[in-house]
């Protein structure tokens, strides 16, 4: 596997982050029990077209997703968008893959810019782990389904007839792996174990993100990020007063079974959470017809796989191999990149990504290279802290971190001048990743 | 919306406490006439009277006729206002609006003709009517006149004390040199005659320069302006946004982060944006500044709406206590002030108001802090407005009284309605009056009104 420089250099025009807006995640059961998907999402929107005076505007196109997901909201993000100030004639339709699923909104949508067919869009992502569907069981549903066609006395009573008790309890809405039945905590426990990455280690990144996260919320970092929600003023999970200490107390939830020893806690895993962001993307030309400061280009983007269920890579390790296919591509490192955006399923995962890239024989063996990808400086990973403090509601975690280091880079760039750049890599069930690059406007 | 059981309560409680019931204020909406019925116009006495003539053809004037085109004497011709002038009374009229122009009455015996004509008809005023004195100042007068024009302010207060019907009584009170037909004297008696002022009661509203031009349309004063308002989530901020928005401006509703969600809905509402920021942030004023020029090219009207209390009696006042008052409602905005005064993007006639308090004239109980900052409101803005001038700009001030908001509907219920009724229109006032009060001095025709704090109270007792 050659990895080169194909990237094309006659790209039509930039396709730019002009700003976002999320609402404070909150925990599972929390300040968001009782909204839906449609309603936070529509709350996110309103935000942003209050923030960016987007009324009965016409966007080009509106693109979002929830992962968790009631059959009711098969046009979920046309109905946010017409429960919006937006205009009524802006289109919108949904898009799913997993906690990519936020991302992916954002690359379909910049390309489409960057192809002069928008000249502007939003793009967004919500979940909800509150409001979760609940699934009757399959012989439940085939028996309703049979009587609803029953056309006699004797074909309905039949129908009824077939179901049993154990039939009638809800099936619970579930993370883990239709292929392997495993959750996702079960899957990164194995490949925990497999890079032999510590407790310490894991707890001292959770720490990380949460006093980031905090010293960012204290700094008005998120004044122009984020609008309050049903009394949620901040990101619910964030714990300013966390410790090391406090985090060794916890005792490990994930990998119990396996002959390592389980180092996976509720401390240095994301919680469930509820909470739905948005992005604002446009072209140079909209951005200052409507007085919008760019902040970001989205450059390129590239998804990744791996066969986690046969293979030897863990099921949230596709950025490892994605992203030294993107950087190839563009000809550049990781030392070429201000920032670094790892999203935090579990400590553990980024830890398990960080440690592959740092491996020669990883990178020799399964990146064809001559030795270890590289290393990422870990002052510029997660500089605002990620999903362990602030939560993680799968869809939505894309904007929160893209709008997030797009308001970052754009700082930066006043500040130091150059065209900074920041990566951003997301991992997803299915053995799915997605990662993307963004440098300055 | 008033809640049906405590309106109920306080209508018996106001009962039983022996106050007769309040006649329902009527606001403005926009395609009001100006005034509903027949205007009297009063002059200072038998003799002829120039002013007096000017207002009555301002007043009856055509409304469709070509603007400012000079006359033959190479006067200004103002646009009239089409309404039903009556120049001397008649028995038993029923007139909706009394306009007496005293502005050359020379000793208090002046008064007798001018103010008697007036009080024949105060009786049969329409509900909600109107009574608007003009008069001159009485600084740097000499003795008799300056009697007889001081003497107009407390007669003045006095028709506010004793009018019914929601009925209101103001004056405006001419500088030496300013025209009755000066831009901000036409801006301030066509507020006064308006619903406009519907809770502004016993104030005398000086008129200090020319500067300040009257609105190409009186529904749109504010078209084309760009206007911020803090504290824009809620209560009266929200009503001032909303009302600077329908007066043509377009609105940048600025509020702390943690009132954002609030402070989107407003936003949204009136098509404006929504700025979530701390004003006592030390870049407060330049994040504001570069927020209305970058997304609306412009900024004109500043509104210095937000403001807290933490009231505590002045012998148990913490440090704590003391310095957040201090810093959000006193010193954010001299720091704003300051940075757009410095910007050099404040030029275009600019408008600064910031809100007061009837607290900040009179003082209350258990609120020096609070006090001292919408005092300090006052000396601000007559300190701030000489800075503006020389760009046609000005500051002034707005003091509300008893207005039912949020705030006040959190009060226990008998002091409430006592303070409801401390006002000689026996009611409290809404968030909108206060916010008609903010967008008339905003507006161009407010020019000539420099560093002044108007109430907006009905005439409440404390500090009159």
């Amino acid at each position: 596997m050659a990895l080169e420089k194909t990237a094309p250099t006659n790209v039509p025009r930039r396709a730019l982050v002009l700003g976002g807006n999320r609402i404070p995640f909150a925990r599972s059961g929390g300040a968001y029990a009782h909204a839906s998907n449609q309603d936070m999402l529509t709350a996110a929107l309103e935000g942003l077209v209050a923030r960016y005076g987007l009324q009965d505007e016409r966007i080009g196109e509106v693109a979002a997703g929830a992962v968790l997901k009631h059959s009711r909201d098969f046009n979920l993000t046309r109905e946010a968008v017409l429960g919006s100030s937006l205009s009524p004639t802006t289109p919108a339709y949904d898009v799913q893959q997993a906690c990519a699923t936020g991302l992916e909104t954002l690359v379909g949508l910049a390309n489409k810019i960057r192809l002069g067919q928008l000249e502007s869009a939003i793009s967004g992502g919500v979940d909800s782990t509150s409001d979760a569907p609940i699934v009757v069981t399959d012989r439940l549903r085939r028996a309703l389904l049979d009587l609803s066609r029953a056309k006699t006395a004797a074909q309905k009573l039949a129908a009824l007839g077939r179901i049993r008790p154990k039939d009638l309890a809800p099936v619970a809405p579930s993370t883990s792996e239709p292929r392997t039945h495993l959750s996702m905590g079960e899957h990164q426990a194995i490949t925990t174990a497999q890079w032999g990455i510590t407790r310490e280690a894991q707890d001292e990144l959770a720490l990380v993100s949460h006093q980031r996260l905090a010293a960012a919320w204290d700094a008005g970092f998120f004044d122009d990020l984020v609008t309050p929600y049903r009394g949620q003023t901040i990101d619910g999970n964030l714990r300013k007063d966390t410790s090391l200490e406090k985090l060794a107390t916890l005792r490990p939830t994930f990998g119990t079974r396996l002959d390592a020893e389980p180092t996976m806690t509720a401390g240095n895993s994301t919680p469930l959470t509820d909470g739905a962001s948005t992005v604002l993307l446009g072209s140079d030309e909209w951005a200052a017809s409507h007085g919008l400061t760019p902040l970001a280009a989205v450059v390129d983007a590239e998804a990744g796989a791996v066969d986690f269920v046969h293979g030897e890579d863990g099921l949230l390790m596709a950025p490892a191999f994605a992203v030294p296919r993107l950087l190839a591509r563009h000809g550049l490192t990781l030392d070429d990149f201000a920032y670094v955006e790892i999203h935090e399923a579990f400590a553990a995962t980024v830890l398990s990504t960080l440690a592959a890239w740092e491996s020669p024989e990883f990178g020799r063996e399964r990146l064809g290279l001559d030795g270890a990808f590289g290393t990422v400086d870990r002052a510029l990973l997660n500089v605002h802290g990620s999903s362990l403090a602030a939560g993680h509601p799968f869809a939505a975690t894309g904007g929160r971190i893209v709008a997030t280091i797009a308001k970052e880079l754009h700082l930066r760039k006043q500040r130091d001048g150059g065209t900074p750049r920041a990566l951003v890599s997301i991992c997803a069930a299915g053995g799915l990743g997605l990662t993307a690059i963004l440098e300055a406007a | 919306m008033p809640n049906p059981i405590t309106t109920t309560l306080s209508a018996k409680l106001s009962e039983l406490l022996g106050f007769s019931p309040a006649a329902p204020l009527r606001r403005w909406a926009p395609g009001q006439p100006l005034v509903d019925g027949k205007v009297l116009v009063l002059g200072s006495g038998a003799g002829p009277d120039a002013d007096a003539d000017a207002i009555a053809a301002l007043l009856s004037g055509s409304p469709a006729e070509p603007s400012a085109t000079p006359d033959a004497s190479g006067d200004e011709v103002l646009d009239g206002w089409g309404l039903d002038v009556y120049r001397h009374p008649v028995p038993d009229e029923r007139y909706a609006a009394v306009v007496v122009v005293l502005t050359e009455v020379d000793h208090p015996g002046d008064l007798h003709a001018p103010l008697l004509a007036a009080a024949s008809t105060v009786k049969k005023l329409a509900r909600g009517g109107r009574v608007v004195t003009i008069s001159r100042s009485a600084a740097d007068a000499s003795p008799a006149v300056a009697a007889a024009r001081q003497g107009i302010d407390a007669v003045v207060r006095s028709i506010a004390k004793e009018s019914r019907g929601g009925t209101t009584a103001n004056g405006i009170v001419l500088a030496d040199g300013v025209p009755v037909t000066a831009a901000s004297a036409v801006g301030a008696l066509r507020f006064l005659l308006s619903t406009r002022s519907a809770f502004v009661h016993g104030q005398l509203l000086p008129v200090d320069t020319t500067a300040g031009a009257l609105p190409t349309d009186w529904d749109a004063p504010l078209d084309g302006r760009v206007a911020v308002v803090t504290g824009a989530a809620r209560g009266i901020g929200a009503a001032i946004a909303r009302t600077l928005a329908r007066d043509g401006a377009t609105v940048v509703a600025v509020d702390v982060p943690a009132a954002g969600e609030q402070l989107t809905a407003v936003a949204n509402g009136i098509r404006g944006t929504a700025l979530q920021l701390d004003i006592t942030s030390p870049d407060a004023g330049a994040a504001i500044l570069e927020h209305a020029l970058t997304r609306h090219g412009r900024l004109d009207v500043v509104v210095h709406n937000a403001g807290i209390t933490r009231d505590k009696l002045f012998a148990n006042m913490t440090d704590a206590q003391w310095d957040a008052v201090i810093a959000v409602n006193i010193a954010a905005q001299l720091a704003i002030n300051e940075a757009l005064l410095t910007s050099g993007d404040f030029t275009d006639a600019p408008r600064i108001v910031s809100i007061s308090s009837t607290t900040g004239l009179a003082g209350n109980r258990g609120q020096t802090n609070y006090a001292a900052t919408k005092g300090g409101v006052i000396g601000m803005v007559r300190a701030t407005a000489p800075l503006l001038e020389p760009f046609g700009g000005t500051a002034n001030a707005v003091a509300p009284g008893f207005i039912e908001t949020e705030m006040t509907a959190k009060m226990p219920a008998l002091p409430r309605q006592v303070a409801r009724q401390m006002n000689s229109l026996q009611q409290g006032g809404q968030p909108v009056d206060v916010a008609e009060a903010v967008a008339f001095l905003s507006s161009p025709q407010a020019g000539g009104i420099v560093g002044r704090t108007l109430r907006v109270c009905g005439q409440h007792v404390v500090g009159a």
